[in-house]
């Protein structure tokens, strides 16, 4: 149930009472909304008692007379606020002038309604505002949202940039205070370690950077058929000298070529993220298996590996933003969090979706599925 | 081995280079040191050894980690000094202190300290409980 709030401001009892009755007795069903609604009705009977329930408690919906003891309708709207869209006025004026009309719109009237008026007639413009508001209502709950997840974004963030900053400034300290004595060769591992965390958060402004790139919908998409197999094998080159070092194998089984219509710089970092992280959490001597293959109308993609794997718990935070797992295993791995949140929302631009089945100690596979839109004749 | 002359300092942070600049820098001030990367692991490195002094981080895989764990020690070694190290004031703008009634009633903590620190000025904190 959906209650609506109106207000109804007129000084005739018989009007009040009249539009009271035809809204109390409508339940009104709205497409997208899955609720009835129904209307709450408060009445005033001056302009001035309309102003102060309006203050008191804001309603969803005003029918607002023109004419009424006190002052008239267009000066009852001045003095509330019109620019919210979650409050909307129907204004009821007894002269079907257009003038009356008019002014009653620029003052922010949403409607006008001229007595004499059938129940129908009323219920109609009432349907079309109660639209409106539940539309608007939406919006400005979606944008709150919108709002609370980009906070939380941004803080999260604030936090990962700075953790390295602070880090490479702690080893700058101890060599500017020569902590460990004036042999130049004491600070060998403090330099180290500062181009691991500088190198880090240059991965975290990339990542950053490819990801802005795909929430921001600015990017010049270019849909081109391109085989997948061939964005992987590419992929795969680039890691090879971690894999070569690490003596991990990578085997594939491709149905070659695998075509897809898509913007290739998507491909390209759904596979580097795929690729590279089977080899990154894969153990020395490990083995990555990957398929690629087009099914009716869909490509469907798997990355196996036999690295340190998740637990169930960890898997179902894998994909969300900042999230790395964090453990004794991973502590050694330079990640930023960002990689499969960027996957996921790539692939769910091409109304897919990537997901891991994992095992600790054992590996992951990555599955992706991603609808291949029919190439272009 | 460690040296029964030299006093023990129990470093806990989740930072690998907070922790490895601790360590590094207590290590060439004369220090015995043992170092846990978690609450869960200073807690299990507690049961055998019992420092001089414990260095913790508040933030660690428990949103207060540092101040579960100075319960923990309070518990076990009462008069084992616990400083807590923080960036949290900087970052989120809550100040926690030991400096008056109210917060010494809930942190068990002996000192808390502010992010960035100079390592003189913790060495000096120390010092105190020395």
């Amino acid at each position: 149930m959906y209650n609506l709030k109106v207000l109804i401001v007129d000084d005739e009892l018989g009007m009040r009472n009249g539009i009271q009755r035809v809204l109390e007795g409508f339940r009104m069903k709205l497409p997208d909304v899955d609720d009835e609604i129904i209307f709450q009705i408060r009445t005033a009977e001056t302009g001035a008692e309309a102003i102060s329930m309006i203050d008191n408690e804001r309603p969803d919906l005003i029918l607002l007379d023109y004419k009424l003891p006190d002052i008239t309708g267009l000066e009852v709207l001045e003095q509330i606020d019109t620019t919210d869209e979650t409050t909307l006025t129907i204004m009821i004026t007894a002269y079907a002038s257009l003038e009356t009309a008019v002014s009653a719109i620029k003052s922010g009237a949403f409607d006008f309604l001229s007595k004499p008026f059938t129940p129908e007639e009323l219920r109609t413009k009432v349907s079309k505002a109660a639209q409106s508001i539940i539309l608007a209502k939406h919006v400005k709950k979606l944008n709150e949202e919108k709002r609370q997840v980009r906070f939380q974004f941004i803080s999260v963030l604030g936090h990962e940039l700075k953790a390295p900053l602070g880090a490479v400034e702690g080893y700058l300290y101890m060599l500017n205070d020569r902590t460990l004595g004036n042999e130049l060769g004491s600070y060998d591992e403090c330099v180290q370690r500062c181009l691991v965390r500088t190198e880090q958060m240059r991965k975290l402004i990339i990542d950053l950077l490819e990801m802005t790139k795909i929430e921001s919908g600015n990017r010049q998409r270019e849909l081109t058929e391109i085989d997948l197999t061939e964005v992987a094998n590419m992929s795969i080159e680039t890691v090879l000298p971690e894999a070569l070092k690490r003596k991990i194998t990578i085997e594939t089984h491709f149905d070659s070529p695998v075509m897809i219509l898509a913007d290739r710089t998507e491909m390209e970092i759904i596979m580097n993220n795929l690729v590279s992280n089977s080899v990154k959490y894969n153990r020395d001597n490990g083995r990555v298996e990957i398929d690629i293959k087009r099914t009716e109308d869909r490509i469907e993609a798997s990355v196996k590996d036999t690295g340190i794997g998740m637990t169930k718990e960890e898997s179902a935070k894998l994909f969300q933003e900042f999230v790395r797992i964090k453990n004794k295993k991973t502590k050694e791995i330079l990640g930023t969090g960002l990689g499969l949140s960027t996957v996921r929302k790539i692939a769910k631009l091409y109304d897919g979706d990537v997901t891991v089945e994992s095992e600790p100690d054992v590996g992951s596979t990555f599955h992706l599925n991603l609808k291949s839109h029919k190439p272009i004749e | 081995m460690t040296d029964q002359t030299k006093k023990t300092v129990m470093l806990v942070d989740d930072d690998f280079d907070l922790l490895n600049q601790l360590k590094l820098q207590f290590g060439s001030a004369g220090f015995n040191v043992i170092s846990a990367d978690s609450q869960e692991e200073a807690e299990t490195l507690l049961k055998t050894i019992k420092p001089d002094l414990v260095v913790s981080d508040l933030m660690m895989e428990n949103i207060d980690g540092g101040f579960s764990l100075s319960y923990y020690i309070k518990k076990k070694y009462p008069t084992v000094p616990v400083i807590i190290i923080t960036g949290v004031t900087r970052e989120i703008g809550l100040k926690f202190t030991t400096n008056n009634e109210e917060g010494r009633k809930w942190i068990k903590a002996d000192a808390i300290l502010n992010k960035p620190i100079k390592f003189e000025d913790l060495m000096k904190e120390v010092n105190k409980y020395l």
